[in-house]
């Protein structure tokens, strides 16, 4: 099984996450985050859709989400031509001796405390999941009181002039302006 | 226009305008304003007694007429009521459009009475659905909804509309283009792609046409034909295709699958080259996946791109429409053909070894009773190619596909995928009334026949004079079938006592119909042709059948014990789960 990023430009309708989600439910495809939000356009939203499949059942899961009428485009992103974030807040047990230790840890991974009290600290940070992980890694001795996470958001790196395929961001970008202009 | 109307009326207006002429539906209050202008339309309402009924009647009448079938309920029981026929339409892709009653858009939500959030509902078994809260964007989602259900690959689309849509003052504005984005069939196969079908077809020694429902869905018989007398490959059509391809014709080897022809299913097995043609490679037609058609490489044509790979990887994918498929791909390949003609010689010599030696065929009880593979074939051979046959489901329906000749697309109606008991009676008539000049034979079983019979009033009071051949074998006959083969014959619930009761001759004429019965095979053509004779009302014959006749593709009457053996060994495994 590998990890497949998928990004999907939606119409931002009622009901368009539940008809996502009971595809992907009703097929047994295994959804291991999901982010949607605005796109610069109000009609269309865009989710990142993090799955584990296998090549085969990843054609499938692409042409079955296609096939939902709200769906505009779907599309793989590949982790190396792509920007992959994911946003974290943990609070972290501290001390008058462990404090400087996790501050520390904080400017390493170029994280942010963002709350502070007593017996704990809040830190925000992004990055991708390796750094998110790794930081938690860190974290983890100190004693993690409090975690949220946010889905992987992904956006392919570049805007290239736009012929030919896999020129996803102008393509997408053109998608966009052909919508909102028809 | 800037005239204003409510949105019931809009809605009347919206269906007029994308050329309804008919439709099956039940009042009630959530819809009940749009049933006000219905009263004024000219569509045809049909008051059905139950909503399933309405959504089958809508599913028969597409088939037949390639048209949109059309059924309308109101919120909660009459919409939930809907959901079996909106997924058997989906499942065998049906082109239906079902309009249904919401409580007002304020109410929704806060369990209202007789609200049911249908959309939510009928999200998985439906092409698409809307849910309407303003009348203004009605006449929209009518024209959206019959172009979804029409185009690309067919299917069911639900259009849930609030009683406040509905009696809301609006203006009647009917979309010069469809706002669906992301919605856009790719209808033409790419050149590339057809040259290495073409390729393929003409390199290959043992191919098969396998054909499945999209042939009749595309309206590509003729072009089909036109393939199949070029290649001059055998041809194999699925339970859903039966009628694209004559079976008169020499090159037919008949259905492949579970109950398939020795044939059909040996030549699939033996087969070096696969062109599919509408079809899914369905569980029932493969068995299991890894040991169907393993020698074959596979052209796969479809409309659906999701097909592609689902189940069988494809070597050569064709995505578009199958009539303009074919008819791209027939020129490529009289070119190739020129160059070297198909050379299929040894390949029919197997093939006809298959078909002589093992035909359908069935065994006559010993005890003298009726044979339900006789009273079918004989209400095939006397009612003819010309008219409609409509099957429930079970082993009736297996015979009615085996034992009944079809010769044109869009005679043969049943429930393909989603196997809907019951589907048979309302679904015959919505073909009758799509075609009222046709005969319509329902063949029913007596299991089936008493899910949705409440339907012959309608028939009845309508003057849609359909015929049902209730195949009564007192049983749920697949069940028992398996029960007889699998479970040791120990019978659990799957005696109906239904020679006894109910009374289906009292029932059929408490109902308005005429019964008729028949328990003797001297009596089979003599009452088959009496019932043939009734034109002004449905008829429903009772054929008291032997109960223990069992659906058999591959026994032949005297083949040797070899035989049989070397048959069902060249047939797909089937896992023994599989009923």
């Amino acid at each position: 099984m590998a990890t497949h990023t998928l990004s999907v430009l939606v119409e931002n309708s009622p009901g368009v996450l539940a008809r996502i989600a009971a595809l992907f439910s009703r097929r047994g495809y295994n959804i291991e985050s999901l982010a949607v939000g605005p796109t610069q356009e109000i009609h269309i939203s865009r989710m990142t859709i993090v799955i584990n499949v296998e090549g085969h059942a990843l054609e499938q899961v692409i042409a079955q989400t296609n096939k939902l009428i709200n769906v505009l485009s779907i599309v793989e992103l590949d982790p190396i031509a792509s920007v992959q974030r994911e946003l974290l807040l943990v609070k972290v047990a501290t001390s008058p001796e462990t404090r400087s230790q996790v501050l520390e840890t904080v400017q390493l991974f170029r994280a942010k405390v963002v709350d502070v009290a007593q017996d704990a600290v809040t830190i925000e940070a992004t990055g991708n999941t390796e750094k998110i992980q790794a930081l938690l890694r860190v974290l983890e001795p100190y004693g993690i009181q409090e975690l949220v996470q946010s889905g992987l958001v992904a956006m392919e790196r570049g805007l290239k002039p736009g012929n030919g395929k896999g020129d996803y961001s102008s393509e997408v970008h053109s998608e966009i302006t052909s919508l909102t202009s028809a | 226009m800037s005239e204003q109307i409510t949105g019931a009326r809009a809605l009347v207006m919206a269906l007029e305008r994308v050329g309804v002429d008919v439709m099956f539906g039940i009042p009630g209050g959530a819809i009940l304003p749009a049933y006000d202008p219905i009263f004024d339309s000219s569509i045809r309402h049909i008051l059905v007694r139950h909503e399933q009924g309405a959504g089958h009647a809508a599913t028969g009448y597409a088939q037949v007429t390639g048209r949109v079938g059309v059924c309308i309920a109101t919120s909660g029981p009459g919409a939930t009521n809907l959901v079996t026929a909106l997924a058997d339409a989906q499942m065998d892709s049906v082109p239906i459009v079902a309009i249904t009653g919401q409580v007002s858009s304020g109410a929704i939500g806060t369990d209202a009475f007789q609200e049911a959030d249908i959309r939510g509902i009928t999200m998985p078994i439906t092409k698409h659905n809307f849910l309407i809260t303003n009348a203004d964007d009605i006449p929209h989602a009518i024209a959206a909804a019959f172009h979804i259900a029409e185009t690309g690959r067919p299917g069911a689309v639900l259009v849930d509309i609030s009683k406040d849509a509905l009696q809301n003052m609006t203006t009647f504005h009917w979309p010069t283009e469809l706002a669906l984005p992301g919605y856009n069939p790719v209808l033409h196969a790419d050149e590339e792609s057809l040259r290495a079908a073409a390729t393929l077809i003409s390199q290959a020694k043992s191919p098969v046409l396998y054909v499945g429902g999209g042939i009749i869905k595309a309206n590509a018989a003729e072009e089909l034909m036109e393939l199949a007398l070029l290649t001059g490959a055998p041809v194999v059509t699925t339970l859903m295709a039966r009628g694209a391809f004559p079976d008169s014709h020499p090159q037919h080897l008949g259905m492949p699958g579970m109950h398939g022809t020795v044939a059909a299913v040996t030549a699939l097995q033996k087969a070096d080259l696969l062109i599919t043609l509408g079809a899914r490679f369905d569980d029932r037609v493969t068995g299991k996946v890894s040991s169907f058609a393993p020698n074959a490489k596979v052209i796969h044509a479809d409309i659906d791109p999701a097909e592609i790979g689902k189940i069988r990887r494809a070597d050569v994918a064709l995505v578009g429409d199958l009539k303009s498929t074919i008819q791209a791909l027939l020129p490529i390949l009289k070119e190739r053909f020129a160059e070297v003609p198909p050379e299929l010689t040894a390949w029919w010599e197997q093939c006809h070894e298959w078909l002589t030696k093992f035909p359908l065929g069935y065994d006559e009880p010993e005890d003298g009773s009726l044979s339900p593979q006789y009273v079918i074939e004989r209400i095939g051979k006397i009612a003819g190619s010309d008219a409609i046959y409509v099957a429930g489901v079970g082993q009736h329906q297996m015979w009615a596909s085996q034992f009944v000749s079809y010769e044109n697309p869009r005679t043969w109606l049943n429930s393909g995928g989603l196997g809907t008991m019951g589907y048979a009676v309302p679904a015959a008539m919505g073909a009758k009334v799509g075609l009222p000049d046709s005969t319509v034979w329902a063949i029913d079983g007596d299991g089936c026949f008493q899910m949705t019979n409440q339907e012959l009033v309608t028939c009845a009071l309508n003057n849609i004079p359909v015929k049902i051949a209730i195949i009564n074998n007192e049983s749920l006959g697949m069940v028992r079938q398996w029960q007889t083969l699998f479970y040791n014959s120990r019978f659990s619930n799957t005696d109906l006592h239904s020679h006894r009761i109910p009374d289906f001759l009292k029932l059929a004429e408490a109902m308005g119909c005429v019964g008729l019965r028949c328990e003797s095979k001297e009596d089979v053509d003599r009452i088959i042709n009496e019932a043939m004779a009734i034109n002004d009302r449905p008829v429903v014959v009772d054929f008291n059948v032997h109960r223990d006749a069992m659906v058999w593709p591959m026994e032949a009457a005297g083949a040797s014990n070899d035989d049989i053996v070397v048959a069902k060994s060249m047939a797909p495994i089937w896992d023994s789960q599989e009923l």
